[in-house]
Formats: structure tokens, C-alpha cells, sequence
């Protein structure tokens, strides 16, 4: 399955990414400049970490002009798995591929750590190897991660079943205490209506090898490639 | 030539954890009866465009398509002549 990493002026979390595909998972995966515009014969985009623009006016608001959003825009609409990891999400944010925004950490520190989070949604492409309710372990790095929608927005992601993770603590209580940043009901990464969109905060991809604390990420990237095997498709 | 300068703040609905640290610390510098504090961002624009309408029809096209983003925020602006 080829994965594309997409590289904006800023990113930073492009090579763990390009590293888990190619050495964990094995599998094909190019670096894509965002002033591409092609997108052929890729089966998912990973929208990678870091500061995109150097996170300038807002983070992913610059970003999301550069010429392969459009593109992206379109593989998403005729059903490509995109993931957008931490300024990957903050970009699908702004682009309007997922709904809501997000705001700065309620405590205005940056936050790097390990945190839990729970599967709300096991029956996406992202988390199908998941079962309900699994707590992953998975590392978060961010300044903005404060996920916030309006009450009718809120609504229609319960609705629709696309809250795909929220911050738990060990044994999965999602409350004030396990919510790192004040993300609205400790949302932490949903998916869109279709499901073939995902937006994170917390960094699967530093959690894809044992020697760096956790494997829990994999969880995430091998779902992916199950869902791409046509024996496995439901 | 038009100088718009452009304020962009928070909506109410959204908290502000920034503006209310503000408050605390001029609260402990002594000053009372502060009601709210809410912080935002100020951007100006030299645009060298022939009329006033023309600059505020340019600069409201940016602020909704970059400039604020209308879930979090709102924005106002004003126009001189410079």
C-alpha cells in the first residue's frame, strides 16, 4: 500500500512518519513537497507534525493555501484515507476537511508526554484493529491542541459517531484530570462523516516501536493496511 | 493609499485563558473593579487601492478567507485614508 508524506516549510514529524511506513510497516512511501499537486497511485496521505509556517497567525491557517491541499481535498472527497497528525489535524482543521478548530492549551503550556486516550469509534479505516473502548498509550507534543466546536457541531459528531479518541486515564476515565490541554470532552482526534479522514493530536508514530516505550501506534497504521487488503473488506 | 487595521478577538462563547491571567495579574498589581480581560491580535494593511469601498470589500474577502477563522474568532476593522 504507498503511503505519501507530505512535507510543509516547518514540518518536522515527516521523517518518524516516512521511517514507521517504510522500516515497521514495510511498505512503499514517498515524501511529497506541498507545492505538489499529484496525487496518483497513493492509497493514504499522512499530513505529518510540526510547525508548518512556523504555526504563524494561526496553526495550519497558511498551510492550508499551500497547492497540494487542493488535491488532498479531492482525494479525501473521492474516498482516499488521509491522516493528519497534531499540525496534520490543525491543517484539516483549518482546510474544512474536519469540523471545529482548535485553541491553545487551557493551561498555555506546551506539553510533551505520554498520555491514554480510549477508542470511541472502533469501526473506522484507522481503528479497526482496535476494540471498543481500547486504551492506546501514545505521546502528545503540542502548544494548540484545545479541540473545541460549537454546541451543534458537538451534536452532530456524536450523531454521527466521529469521535474516534478521547484522553482517558489508565483505565479509561475520560475526565478533567485525564484531559491534558482542555479539549472540549477530551476530544483527541476525530474522523470526518465518511470516515476516511482522520485528524489526531497525540503522535502515533512515536509509539510504532518498542525500544521508544510504546507500540500502541501501530494500532493505528496496521488498520490502515488491513482495511487496504481486499480480503478484509466489509 | 488605505491603512486598515484589523482587530481580530476571541468569541465570547470561547474561553481565554490568557486574557483571565492577564486579569490575575493586574488584579494582584492592585487595580480593582476590572470586569473581563480578553486578549487579541491587531494586523494592519497598507493597500493601495482607488477607493475606500474597494478596500473594505479587499480586506473583509481576507479576513474571511484568511485572515480570522469563524469558529473562534471574530473580527472588526476600520479604514483610513493614508
Amino acid at each position: 500500500m504507498r503511503f505519501a508524506v507530505v512535507v510543509f516549510p516547518g514540518s518536522n514529524c515527516d521523517q518518524d512518519c516516512y521511517c514507521v511506513i517504510k522500516d515497521v510497516l514495510k511498505q512503499p512511501v514517498e515524501y511529497i513537497w506541498h507545492k505538489q499537486t499529484n496525487l496518483d497511485n497513493f492509497k493514504c496521505i499522512i499530513l505529518p507534525g510540526g510547525f508548518s509556517y512556523g504555526d504563524y497567525l494561526r496553526t495550519g491557517a497558511i498551510a492550508r493555501f499551500s497547492p497540494i491541499m487542493s488535491a488532498i481535498v479531492e482525494f479525501a472527497q473521492k474516498g482516499g484515507l488521509v491522516i493528519g497528525i497534531c499540525n496534520g489535524f490543525q491543517i484539516l482543521l483549518e482546510t474544512g476537511l474536519l469540523p471545529g478548530a482548535i485553541l491553545r492549551n487551557k493551561n498555555l503550556h506546551f506539553i510533551c508526554k505520554y498520555v491514554h486516550i480510549k477508542t470511541e469509534n472502533n469501526n473506522t479505516p484507522f481503528t479497526n484493529l482496535c476494540e471498543q473502548n481500547q486504551i492506546l498509550e501514545i505521546p502528545i507534543a503540542h502548544n494548540e491542541g484545545n479541540y473545541y466546536i460549537d454546541e451543534k457541531g458537538l451534536a452532530d459528531l456524536k450523531k454521527n459517531n466521529q469521535i474516534a479518541f478521547r484522553y482517558c486515564d489508565k483505565q479509561g476515565n475520560a475526565d478533567e484530570q485525564s484531559n491534558p490541554n482542555g479539549a472540549l470532552e477530551n476530544i483527541a482526534g476525530i474522523v470526518n462523516k465518511k470516515g476516511n479522514v482522520l485528524g489526531m493530536m497525540p503522535h502515533p508514530e512515536r509509539a510504532a516501536e518498542k525500544v521508544l516505550g510504546s507500540e500502541d501506534g501501530l494500532f493505528i497504521f496496521r488498520s490502515i493496511l488491513q482495511r487496504d487488503n481486499p480480503k478484509n473488506e466489509h | 493609499m488605505f491603512e486598515a487595521k484589523i482587530y481580530i478577538t476571541l468569541k465570547e462563547t470561547v474561553a481565554d485563558p490568557q486574557g483571565l491571567t492577564i486579569k490575575h495579574s493586574l488584579e494582584s498589581l492592585g487595580y480593582k473593579g476590572l470586569q473581563k480581560v480578553r486578549i487579541g491580535k491587531l494586523i494592519t494593511i497598507r493597500l493601495d487601492v482607488k477607493s475606500k469601498k474597494e478596500a473594505e470589500k479587499q480586506i473583509k474577502e481576507m479576513c474571511e478567507k484568511l485572515l480570522a477563522n469563524p469558529i473562534i474568532e471574530n473580527y472588526n476593522f476600520k479604514i483610513e485614508e493614508a
